[in-house]
């Protein structure tokens, strides 16, 4: 079954932030952040969501994740009806899929040790004895390439890439089927990024995951990514294999996206932008 | 308002290289004062019970109102002819109990309101915040004498009195900082952990928020206890006979003309317990504060501290060109000496050309730029050597106000994100006015025309409708264009970008790029363009510096460096850099590179 099923599916979905009323405000702003998406994500695929500031693709993120609660629309996760998944409680979205933030620092507690970040998920998801979640952690550390030393440390001894590493470490803890990767690399060092996006690769092979990679940096999306959709306005205005849609974009925005993004080649080539 | 606290965790943690809280709280005199006078009141009143003392409440007629050095009576007796020092020993104790006591309660109801509050949001919020700006308005006396009123006077209920009057300022201080953590990403992080909101809020929140509380109820103890006098002088707090500072100022106050010290000495004791423990609360404050631990509250200088040891002689290169620097060197004091930010860095930036600074975080790219015209913060920046030429004259050797009047004159900065550089309650017109009249001595009306030509020769559509605008009300790309009309107020030669794009979309940085390259080409501005981004450099810079460590490991034609790059950390930065139409190629690539460890190259 797990084969013929998409990771996840969401069909017409919808979010809208404010619009009630108020006590004494009358009706608030409405803002309409997705609108009408629908998109699958296949198992062991990675789908890369692109688009600026502003153009949905994180609420669309927080959605999947249990996060946020959409305002309408149908969405699958690994089969299973996320309304049914939520009714099921906070912990069935936490089994299946995991979120990873944009900015590794502020996702861990300053005031808590790596173990304990790490145990977490382990205990609460997993259920696991402290016997097994002290080995669990020690692997999932060794799977993100770093020493088993960290456990006894606090977030802020590490790195920008480092601490990216552990909080990657923390959403495999819960062995989920798909992670939602939020701008995984953008706060990142280039020659950071360039090792944190090998890893992911590497994990995705490894633990036989489902990437759901939100960016706005089109090199990097084409790295990494199989397919792409490319949010405008809250809207998919486009989704396609990745070299075919970098090479031959249909739509306009897309065109502009591409057009836009910096290019080592360009000094290359002798001509600078003018 | 969230950042500090959690700051204050991690800095804490840190312990090792920075001074420990203790340490800092000896250093300030005057809270250490208040520490140790605190210390010893607190000490002699739990030991009241041992201490060779009268009774309190054994009244003597025939020892009545005996001066102070008397026999057996080292304060002398009261009205009554109890012993006046048996009283203050256990009136004081009674004092703290109550103060102390009242402190933890509203402590607790007004943190656990605030930490509830501050996490639901909404209507709970709501609710539960107007219910406490009602108990915020109503005068503290008045609601003392209706508690008293309805469960009769009595210690205890001064002291609910004073607990519930001072839950407003807990439950507004925890809940500000608990809305603000409550939006963080550790937070969703561990919702998606499995955690319960209970379990959130106590295990993940209320550790971030505890130093807030603490500071919060070392500043109110010492009122409280003011509070708890103020009752009982009233005749509302502690019945007779028991002894407790107010009751015995409040029976002292018939007889101030005859016999002055019965009041004087527990006024002098109330006036002893509240101060340390204000001078003791301000230290702690401090302490806990790491805006404060780190020096970065305390006002820095005009200018960065200059401390060169030696001063290399400038060549013709630097007195011939824009901007020259040489040798530079820029550090920051630390606890154990000076940390090297910048380390002798030279290059050349010639009239009307554009140079790229490239490097990691960290790597003293920035500092480098601040340092041209003395802006690093000082303390604790430190300037320790070398020198920096503009228009062929050493910046370095001329008058703080020389310096300030290149500053934005001769020399503009453009920075990351306008929103922090730009005043948010000024409109953008009144503003790049105002940058304009900083040097140049022209009417409000004139500089208002000059605001609106320069929006418009940063291609902001519609300048006179736009100069009205206020920062929030305009676009990330436009409010950078702001910035560089400003940066452009006086006719600059030289403008320093320092990451100016990072924070756009990718279509908007392009648009910026073209007209910073436009603006370059009409007024024959040399740009020192300072960012992460190899594409970014290809796109806009004639030459380009790569720095390291503080270091400049390659300068040399942006072409050439792009190109064929010499030094191996040029190298491994630009196959970093994933190239459009490489595609999966690319990890492919990085795969194959040989390792270097995270840790030792780059962070």
């Amino acid at each position: 079954m797990r084969h013929s099923a998409d990771a996840i599916s969401v069909t017409n979905l919808t979010k809208t932030f404010g619009g009630e009323w108020s006590l004494f405000g009358g009706r608030s702003h409405e803002i309409r952040a997705v609108r009408n998406v629908t998109l699958a994500l296949k198992h062991g695929e990675t789908l890369a969501i692109v688009g600026e500031s502003g153009s949905g693709k994180s609420t669309l993120a927080r959605m999947v994740v249990g996060l946020e609660v959409p305002t309408s629309g149908e969405m699958r996760i690994v089969g299973k009806d996320a309304a049914a998944l939520r009714a099921e409680g906070p912990r069935a979205f936490g089994r299946v899929i995991q979120y990873v933030f944009q900015d590794p620092v502020a996702s861990l507690n300053p005031r808590k040790t790596v173990g304990a970040i790490l145990d977490t998920p382990l205990q609460l998801l997993k259920g696991y004895d402290q016997r097994r979640r002290r080995a669990r952690a020690m692997q999932l550390l060794d799977a993100v390439q770093m020493p088993s030393d960290t456990l006894e440390r606090y977030p802020h001894e590490f790195s920008g890439g480092q601490a990216q590493r552990i909080a990657i470490a923390r959403a495999l803890a819960a062995e989920p089927r798909i992670l939602v990767l939020d701008e995984p690399v953008s706060a990142l060092d280039v020659s950071v990024q360039a090792q944190v996006l090998l890893l992911l690769q590497d994990l995705r092979q490894e633990f036989d995951l489902s990437y759901l990679f939100i960016s706005h940096d089109l090199a990097v999306v084409e790295s990494i990514s199989d397919r792409v959709a490319v949010m405008f306005f809250g809207e998919v205005v486009e989704v396609g294999a990745a070299e075919q849609l970098f090479r031959s974009p249909e739509h306009e925005y897309t065109k502009q996206l591409i057009a836009s993004a910096p290019r080592l080649g360009t000094a290359l080539e002798g001509s600078t932008r003018s | 308002m969230s950042t500090p606290v959690v700051q204050a965790a991690s800095e804490q943690e840190r312990g090792g290289r920075r001074p420990t809280a203790w340490r800092l709280l000896m250093n300030n005199r005057l809270a250490a004062a208040g520490f140790f006078v605190l210390a010893t009141i607190i000490v002699v009143a739990l030991l009241a019970p041992i201490l060779p003392l009268h009774d309190p409440n054994v009244t003597s007629p025939a020892d009545r109102l005996l001066p102070v050095f008397s026999e057996g009576h080292p304060l002398g007796t009261d009205h009554l002819g109890r012993d006046v020092l048996a009283r203050l020993v256990w009136g004081t104790r009674v004092s703290l109990v109550v103060g102390v006591s009242a402190a933890l309660l509203a402590a607790f109801t007004g943190s656990l309101i605030g930490l509830v509050a501050g996490y639901m949001g909404g209507r709970a919020d709501n609710l539960m915040m107007r219910g406490i700006d009602m108990l915020m308005a109503f005068p503290y006396i008045l609601l003392a004498l209706a508690i008293v009123a309805v469960l009769g006077p009595g210690l205890l209920n001064a002291l609910y009195a004073i607990a519930v009057v001072n839950i407003p300022f807990f439950a507004r201080n925890v809940r500000g900082i608990t809305l603000g953590l409550s939006h963080r990403e550790f937070v969703d992080a561990a919702r998606l952990s499995g955690k319960s909101h209970l379990s959130i809020v106590l295990t993940e929140i209320l550790p971030n928020v505890l130093p807030v509380i603490v500071i919060t109820m070392s500043t109110t103890v010492g009122w409280m206890i003011l509070e708890t006098a103020g009752l009982s002088f009233l005749g509302l707090g502690a019945q007779p006979p028991q002894a407790d500072l107010g009751s015995m100022l409040g029976q002292g106050r018939s007889l101030l003309f005859t016999a002055p010290m019965i009041s004087v000495i527990p006024g002098v004791m109330v006036f002893l317990i509240v101060m340390s423990i204000n001078l003791f609360g301000d230290g702690i404050r401090d302490v806990l504060d790491p805006r404060l631990r780190a020096g970065t509250l305390s006002r820095p200088m005009a200018v960065t501290r200059l401390d060169r040891k030696e001063v290399p002689e400038l060549d013709e290169t630097a007195r011939r060109s824009a901007l020259a620097v040489r040798e530079l060197e820029t550090g920051f004091e630390g606890v154990d000496g000076i940390e090297m930010a910048v380390k002798r860095v030279s290059f050349t930036l010639r009239t009307g050309e554009c140079l790229g600074l490239v490097g990691e975080s960290g790597s003293g790219k920035s500092v480098t730029a601040l340092s041209l015209l003395r802006l690093v913060a000082s303390p604790p920046g430190t300037i320790t050597g070398g020198a920096v030429a503009i228009g062929g004259r050493d910046v370095f050797a001329l008058p703080e106000a020389e310096i300030a009047s290149l500053r934005g004159g001769k020399m503009a900065y453009i920075f990351q994100d306008p929103l922090t550089t730009l005043h948010p309650l000024f409109t953008i017109g009144e503003q790049i006015a105002e940058a304009v009249r900083a040097h140049q001595p022209v009417s409000r009306r004139k500089a208002h025309e000059k605001a609106v030509e320069l929006l418009r020769s940063v291609r902001i559509p519609d300048p006179e409708q736009r100069a009205k605008s206020y920062p929030h009300q305009l676009s990330g790309g436009q409010r950078q264009r702001v910035g560089i009309a400003m940066a452009l107020a006086n006719d600059p030669d030289i403008i320093v970008a320092d990451e100016p794009t990072t924070a756009l979309d990718v279509t908007v940085q392009a648009e910026i790029l073209q007209l910073l390259q436009v603006l370059r080409r009409e007024r024959g501005l040399a740009l020192l363009f300072i960012t992460h981004d190899f594409g970014v450099v290809a796109e806009i810079c004639d030459r380009v510096a790569v720095m390291r460590h503080g270091e400049i490991v390659e300068e040399g034609e942006t072409r050439d460096v792009l190109g064929s790059p010499r030094h191996p950390y040029t190298r491994r930065l630009i196959a970093c850099v994933p190239r459009p139409g490489q595609g999966s190629a690319f990890l492919d690539a990085i795969r194959a590179m040989p390792a270097e460890t995270e840790g030792a190259g780059i962070a």
